[in-house]
């Protein structure tokens, strides 16, 4: 069982380090992006909204294989691809994980009273004012927890790109098989790894929940 | 649209909102009309490239490709349902022996990734020659990440009617076996139905991976017809067409969950329902793979 892991770690290594990677590189991305959407959607500009609205429409009804499909097998034909498989994949985990931040965002606007805001206004604060020192704070509060299980999502979700031969952790099985290892055991390993990454994170957001939960 | 932000704009907002809307639109319809001249630059609009979709042979093609997406999707669902019916009937066990077996087996297929689940079956399959195909394997890996997370929905539906009814049912005589069929699972089921339907977007979309363990799903099809030189390499118009495929299917199922949602909140004002799941609870939005 443990010759599996340590007779092959430069690959289990290397996997999971590049599963990290994407994982860091496109959340930030995503989180940027997304609380833009997010923030489009909420905005006083009708062309913002419909923009907002539109990208979290069809992205959320896609399926991340397809986007990463786009990316990796369209996009070449037009001379738009990424400079390598490593951004691409960022680019296609973050184009589909910002539409799922994005409705956090703006869900997460929603619950803060209206006075809240309707004050701020009062003392004379901007849009922009009334955004970024009095809802946007709140609403963080708020969306920690979903916005952490998006983030978890993403963690899973970046083994897709095996299927477009990244070698992150998710392609670890097929190189394993060539090398006609134990599958199951190598699926084994694997799970244990995801859950060394994951667990921490849900462990996180029930901290996180209960520390900001509103009394 | 918010009006937490903003108030109703006066003269001097108005013209402001409406200058950044046109900038907003000539700059999206100048980014629109970029990507179209490139994709005819690219010659993505010859009509070699599109042809194909007007075979027969080609057009049956994509639906089998729709029929083995939705015939695993369809079995994945009922499975799903009657895994998350089960585990979250152990969950709310009064026995900790069947209690915390549940809860940690729902836990884990929560935190695995689905793709992992499938190779289980996929490369289980070879390993031990089966019998079992790649349908099996995206089958069984959906149901159990998907019936997990249905669990927990249910779960949190049961957890969210009064606590009194509850009382007030056993203070009738009734076992609790009828206290959770009679009372409690109606009204949970009719609160979470919204978010069983989202959930059974996600297990639709994610038939798709099924593309990456060799099942003959919509998007392998796709990849099929993408790569035929015979019509220049169609990747970007065959992609363009199974997008439309998978996003109608997907927005009708969308559209059917927030009419539900509407409908459960109108009657709610009227008897008393139990509420919506909190924010971090609603799994609808957290559970994007």
């Amino acid at each position: 069982m443990f010759s599996v892991l340590t007779d092959n770690w430069p690959l289990f290594r290397d996997g999971f380090w590049l599963t990290i990677r994407l994982f860091v590189v496109s959340g930030v991305l995503s989180l940027i992006i997304g609380t833009a959407l997010g923030a489009f959607r909420v905005s006083p500009v009708p062309a913002l909204r419909g923009f907002g609205t539109g990208y979290v429409n069809i992205l959320r009804n896609t399926p991340l294989t397809l986007v990463f499909a786009f990316l990796f097998f369209g996009a070449a034909k037009m001379d738009l691809a990424l400079p390598n498989p490593f951004w691409t994949a960022v680019g296609a985990l973050t184009i589909y994980t910002s539409a799922f931040i994005c409705e956090v965002v703006r869900s997460g606007v929603n619950t803060i009273a209206p006075g809240q805001s309707e004050a701020a206004r009062a003392v004379g604060m901007s849009f922009v004012q009334v955004l970024t020192i009095v809802v946007l704070p709140q609403a963080f509060r708020a969306i920690i927890p979903p916005l952490m299980s998006v983030l978890i999502a993403l963690l899973k979700n970046t083994t897709i790109a095996a299927g477009f031969s990244v070698v992150e952790a998710g392609s670890i099985p097929a190189a394993m098989s060539e090398r006609g290892e134990n599958q199951l055991l190598t699926l084994v390993w694997i799970t244990i790894g995801f859950l060394i990454l994951i667990v921490p994170l849900i462990f996180l957001q029930r901290w996180a929940e209960r520390r900001t939960a509103v009394a | 649209m918010s009006a937490v932000l903003y108030e109703t704009p006066g003269p001097r907002a108005k013209l402001r909102n409406r200058i950044s809307n046109i900038v907003v639109l000539v700059v999206l319809l100048g980014a629109i009309a970029w990507l179209i001249l490139r994709m005819y630059d690219y010659g993505q609009f010859e009509g070699r490239l599109w042809r194909q979709f007007q075979y027969s042979s080609i057009q049956r093609q994509l639906l089998d490709g729709l029929l083995n997406t939705l015939k695993a999707a369809g079995l994945a669902a009922v499975l799903a349902m009657v895994f998350g019916a089960v585990f979250a009937a152990a969950r709310i066990s009064d026995h900790k022996w069947i209690r915390t077996p549940a809860t940690l087996i729902v836990e884990l297929f929560r935190a695995v990734p689905l793709l992992i689940l499938m190779f289980y079956f996929y490369f289980g399959n070879i390993q031990f020659g089966l019998g079992l195909g790649p349908f099996w394997a995206v089958v069984f890996g959906l149901t159990l990440y998907n019936g997990s997370v249905l669990a927990e929905i249910f779960r949190a539906g049961i957890a969210a009617v009064p606590k009194g009814q509850r009382e007030a049912a056993y203070a009738l005589g009734l076992r609790k076996n009828q206290v959770v069929r009679l009372v409690l699972l109606p009204q949970a089921i009719s609160a979470m139905l919204p978010a069983i339907v989202s959930q059974l977007v996600v297990l639709l979309k994610d038939t798709a991976l099924g593309f990456i363990i060799t099942y003959g799903e919509l998007l392998y099809v796709a990849k099929q017809m993408g790569g035929r030189l015979t019509y220049g390499f169609p990747y970007i118009p065959t992609y363009i067409v199974t997008a439309v495929i998978y996003i109608g299917l997907c927005s009708l199922l969308s559209l059917l969950a927030r009419y539900l949602e509407g409908r459960s909140r109108r009657r709610r004002k009227i008897t008393g329902a139990p509420p919506p799941l909190p924010l971090s609870q609603d799994p609808g939005q957290g559970a994007p793979v």
